[in-house]
């Protein structure tokens, strides 16, 4: 029975702290989503602000009329695509569109989304649980978005999920980890990487996260959206960097009062 | 009717998805590109062979920005 939650890494942090999920290693730890870009060009730029190596992409109708192919500018790029369900309501829809997502882009990857609620964009738990079981049955490497509930993270992780992408805040929000105590203990929970994912804000939130014990951070609207998307790129790099240094150099324990950082050898006394 | 992407076509039943592809434009070699038929994945290699029923619903999808 654990009494405190723990605060330095699961995983040894010499050689190049590259992070493996499903066998594949990472040396970022930041996953970008490609969203909300006004242009494929600040997308491009971006993403090599960011220094990510993984980049989700939606499944949609095919439009005709579309100027400039995403999965061109991700080659290009040199990164790795990581198709979404974004956008299901049922296990029935995600599981049909992750089998769409293998298909056309020839990953076994897919990061599973299965929203309950129009308002919050919530996950349906229920619905979740069951795609998961599903598509691991079918050789997918699922990276379930999910509540920040240990004990649902647990059960994903029981039935084969790669990782899990517990939320800060609702999608969008910019609210940041509502529930850090909460992340805390699904880091403990489960052995597969946690990738803190929504509710992302600014700088300091994916900087939170990895000092919570997050092994990465999925940041899309926060870039996206950010007055100058290239420059938060390269400020949630330096942040996921800089909490993972922290997480992993152990922080100091909180104390009521202060410690004096000075000896009081050798003080002078002036009568 | 054959549903293309949610709008109503002039294919008829018998036509391949080879042929409801090209009137997306849609080559087929082209990358990133799914099909499914009435809720089932058509793979690639099915396309110039998986012929459509008269009231089947095609759905041709690629990568878009999201997540």
């Amino acid at each position: 029975m654990a009494q405190q939650l723990s605060t330095t890494p699961a995983t040894a942090i010499d050689g190049d702290d590259s992070l493996l999920i499903a066998g594949r290693r990472l040396r970022s730890r930041l996953l970008l989503g490609s969203g909300g870009f006004p242009s494929l060009e600040l997308l491009a730029d971006a993403i090599a602000a960011s220094g990510s190596e993984l980049v989700t992409v939606a499944l949609r109708r095919i439009d005709p009329q579309a100027r400039g192919s995403l999965i061109d500018v991700l080659a290009e790029a040199g990164v790795e695509l990581l198709p979404n369900t974004a956008g299901c309501r049922t296990a029935r829809d995600a599981i049909l569109t992750a089998r769409l997502a293998r298909e056309a882009f020839a990953t076994d990857w897919v990061k599973l989304e299965v929203i309950g609620d129009e308002d919050t964009l919530l996950p349906d738990t229920g619905e979740l649980l069951q795609a998961a079981e599903a598509l691991v049955a079918e050789g997918f490497v699922v990276l379930p978005y999910t509540t920040d509930d240990p004990v649902l993270a647990r059960r994903l992780v029981d039935v084969g999920c790669a990782a899990v992408m517990p939320l800060g805040s609702p999608i969008g929000s910019g609210m940041g980890i509502r529930n850090p105590y909460n992340i805390a203990l699904i880091r403990d929970a489960v052995s597969v990487p946690v990738v803190l994912d929504a509710g992302v804000g600014t700088a300091s939130d994916a900087a939170l996260a990895m000092e919570l014990g997050c092994d990465a951070v999925m940041a899309a609207s926060a870039i996206a959206r950010a007055q100058d998307p290239v420059r938060m790129a390269h400020a949630m790099r330096a942040a996921v960097e800089g909490g993972r240094l922290a997480r992993t150099a152990g922080r100091i324990p909180r104390r009521s009062y202060a410690v004096a950082s000075t000896s009081e050898q050798g003080l002078a006394e002036f009568g | 009717m054959i549903l293309l992407n949610g709008g109503a076509s002039d294919l008829r039943a018998g036509v391949t998805v080879a042929v409801a592809l090209a009137q997306l434009g849609v080559e087929l070699d082209a990358r990133g590109v799914a099909v499914a038929v009435d809720g089932e994945v058509v793979p690639r290699a099915g396309w110039e062979s998986f012929t459509l029923a008269e009231d089947a619903r095609v759905e041709v999808l690629t990568a878009m920005q999201g997540g």
